[in-house]
């Protein structure tokens, strides 16, 4: 089976892309590059299409390389990576469903994006008017004694929808089939044709929570395809900007996840210190969530010595109120019985699906591309991936209580070295071809975004969200345990709705 | 847990004052809150929140609003379960086309006098979403709205300004 080399010698090297290369093979290297993921030889880091080509990025672990293998497939087939590696299978029908490409082999032909609402079928394909869809066959059930419990769209908390079928057995969950897809907005499809500014600005709200890691993993991707150089501040300022997104999002987490399991005390006080650090944000760089401040070619937002002190500030906080409530989770018995050996995922999955983030490191997968991938300035500073192996929600709890220890000394390392200078480096004035590609560690795990560049406007970009190799995954961590254990759960994988729809 | 139970009857309250009414707000329900509905209403607003296509942003402002700082509950605004127990919607996100059923089957479920409050840019008419195969548009496209609250999110004060905006009016001639 092919390894990254082999492709890289086999295949036809596409000259335009940036950092990595991006190779053309044919159908049987294609399929064998799928027999290699299959086996674990290599990861699968994403699978997205456009009209005529399928495009699939791959993480080689041992060497951290990273290549995207493409497929032109002008009669609008080809062969399935799914049959081989399941992980693929949601990918391959969301790809069909936008762009009518045939995945030859599958064995889920079902459509995933397209619910039969948008009047058209493969509108980034063919776009042609669409004929009523039947009604979405869910997996078919057979036992004696078993019943099914149908919750969503519409949740009844405050959180985004999508549909969740259990079949259980008196308390017990036999099987979890989720069906999402329903906060598509398009953005693939707004992408094509945007300007760099319009793009990045999209692609800050593909996932709200991930605002910061999206638009830094834009603008990467942008700069690699213009190969612009971006100031040393701004590299240390996008880097401040992630630590503190990280750092709001794991405080809420922590606290959401012991409410869901009605332990209220520890919402409201991680609540108190997630909203100071957003309190912070807000005066630093004048906006709670940091929206619209990373663009291609920089930052548009220097910090001052108010946002300083005020990011200091609510790092006091943390560092006084943190331990108390870290021993509050460890020494409550009644919390404790509801997190350990709940909603456990084993570390063969992870691997399988090359789940990252929390998902991926509770359950000893020691992937970070902060680390892994090394993009600066994470290869100047020092931290630790930190990894547990039990893969309950109690190791998410906890994955999660280490890196708020880590950010907020990534933070400390940021302030007090950040450099000297400009902010925001031109946009070449020649309106240029190229492709660019990037990861970028968000508090969810990595996020990877390509794009192609055709006379400066984006001809193509795709965005790819961890949720995709983590909400297969829940509903394998939710299998033979309780109804009531699914919320807990859920909470501790956190999966972004509004990422993987687009 | 006792030291920080203990601590928590000594330490002054995190809560912070109530804000002014939101001006704009206010003008806008001057002509949505009818006489009734105002008696109805009395002093509590029961809100069923619904995400129609958002990104996730204007959640994490809505559910800052029950932290300690805000507490939302203090002025008798409570989200609750369910569209049947609600007397206002208060929807986010442009309404993407795969959402538009389930939001207006909320919409028929709640039971009347309601009132729908759209929240943030893209619920007032798309936002940058607008013009996608996959949008229906603002809110305003699917069911009737009261009260627009714009900002991309909208921070939790100016949310819980307009939120009490409307309680004012509902209270104001009761
Ligand atoms: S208004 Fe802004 S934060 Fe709210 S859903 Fe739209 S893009 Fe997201």
């Amino acid at each position: 089976m092919p390894s990254l080399s082999d492709l890289k010698r086999e295949g036809l090297l596409a000259p335009q892309q940036r950092p990595w290369p991006r190779i053309i093979v044919d159908e049987v290297l294609w399929s064998g590059a799928a027999t290699s993921v299959a086996e674990r030889r290599m990861t699968l880091l994403a699978l997205w299409g456009e009209a005529g080509a399928v495009h699939m990025a791959l993480l080689e672990q041992a060497t951290a390389e990273v290549a995207v293998i493409s497929l032109n497939c002008p009669s609008g087939r080809f062969p399935s990576v799914g049959a081989q590696h399941p992980p693929a299978l949601r990918l391959e029908r969301s790809l069909h469903d936008l762009f009518g490409l045939e995945p030859v082999g599958s064995p889920d032909s079902r459509p995933w994006l397209d619910h039969g609402q948008w009047g058209v079928t493969a509108p980034l394909g063919a776009n042609t008017p669409s004929t009523p869809q039947p009604p979405y066959p869910f997996l078919p059930v057979d036992g004696a004694g078993l019943h099914q419990v149908a919750v969503g769209p519409v949740h009844a908390g405050i959180i985004e929808p999508g549909h969740f079928r259990f079949t259980a057995s008196g308390e017990t969950v036999v099987r979890l089939e989720q069906r999402l897809g329903y906060v598509h907005k398009g953005i693939e499809g707004l992408m094509s044709g945007a300007s760099l500014q319009q793009g990045v600005k999209l692609a800050g709200r593909v996932s709200g929570d991930s605002t910061v890691a999206y638009s830094y993993a834009f603008s990467l991707a942008a700069e690699a395809a213009l190969e612009l150089a971006v100031p040393p501040r701004a590299v240390w300022l996008r880097a401040l900007l992630a630590e503190l997104e990280r750092l709001a999002n794991h405080l809420g987490d922590i606290g959401a996840i012991c409410n869901d399991a009605a332990f209220a005390l520890m919402l409201a006080h991680c609540g108190v210190l997630r909203e100071n650090v957003l309190r912070a944000a807000a005066i630093a760089f004048g906006h709670r969530l940091m929206r619209d401040l990373i663009v291609p070619g920089g930052v548009r937002r220097d910090l001052g010595a108010d946002g300083r002190k005020a990011i200091e500030a609510a790092l006091v906080s943390i560092r006084q109120q943190l331990p108390a409530l870290v021993e509050l989770y460890d020494e409550t018995a009644s919390l404790q019985d509801r997190t350990v050996g709940t909603g456990v995922v084993s570390a063969e999955l992870v691997a399988q699906y090359g789940a990252g983030g929390f998902v991926g490191r509770g359950s000893g997968r020691a992937f970070d591309a902060r680390r892994q991938l090394c993009y600066p300035p994470y290869d100047q500073l020092r931290f630790e991936v930190p990894v547990l192996t039990e893969g309950d929600v109690n190791a998410r709890v906890w994955v999660r209580i280490r890196e708020v220890e880590q950010s907020m000394a990534l933070i400390d390392q940021l302030l007090d070295n950040l450099p000297a200078g400009e902010l925001l480096a031109p946009l070449p004035a020649i309106a240029a071809d190229g492709e660019g590609i990037a990861v970028v560690e968000g508090f969810r795990g990595d996020i990877l975004v390509w794009l192609r560049l055709a006379a400066g406007a984006i001809a193509r970009c795709h965005l790819r969200d961890p949720s995709w190799f983590q909400w297969p995954l829940l509903e394998a961590a939710i299998e033979g345990n309780i109804v009531a254990d699914f919320p807990l759960c859920n909470k501790s994988f956190n999966c972004s709705y509004s990422g993987p729809d687009l | 847990m006792r030291d920080l139970l203990f601590q928590g009857l000594f330490r002054r309250p995190h809560t912070e004052p109530a804000p002014a009414l939101d001006p704009v707000a206010v003008e806008q329900l001057a002509t949505s809150l009818g006489e009734l509905a105002r008696q109805r209403l009395g002093r509590s607003l029961s809100i069923r929140e619904v995400d129609a296509g958002s990104c996730n942003g204007c959640e994490l402002e809505i559910h800052a609003l029950s932290n300690a700082y805000y507490d939302v509950e203090r002025f008798g605004i409570r989200f609750v379960a369910s569209p049947r127990h609600a007397d206002v919607l208060l929807v986010t996100g442009p309404v993407t086309k795969n959402m538009r059923d389930a939001l207006k089957a909320t919409y028929e479920a709640t039971p009347s006098p309601k009132w729908v409050v759209a929240l943030g840019d893209c619920a007032r008419d798309g936002g940058c979403f607008a013009g996608s195969y996959a949008v229906e548009g603002g809110v305003a496209a699917v069911i009737p709205v009261d009260l627009h609250i714009p900002g991309c999110p909208p921070p939790p004060l100016q949310i819980l300004q307009g939120l009490l905006a409307l309680l004012a009016r509902a209270d104001a001639k009761a």
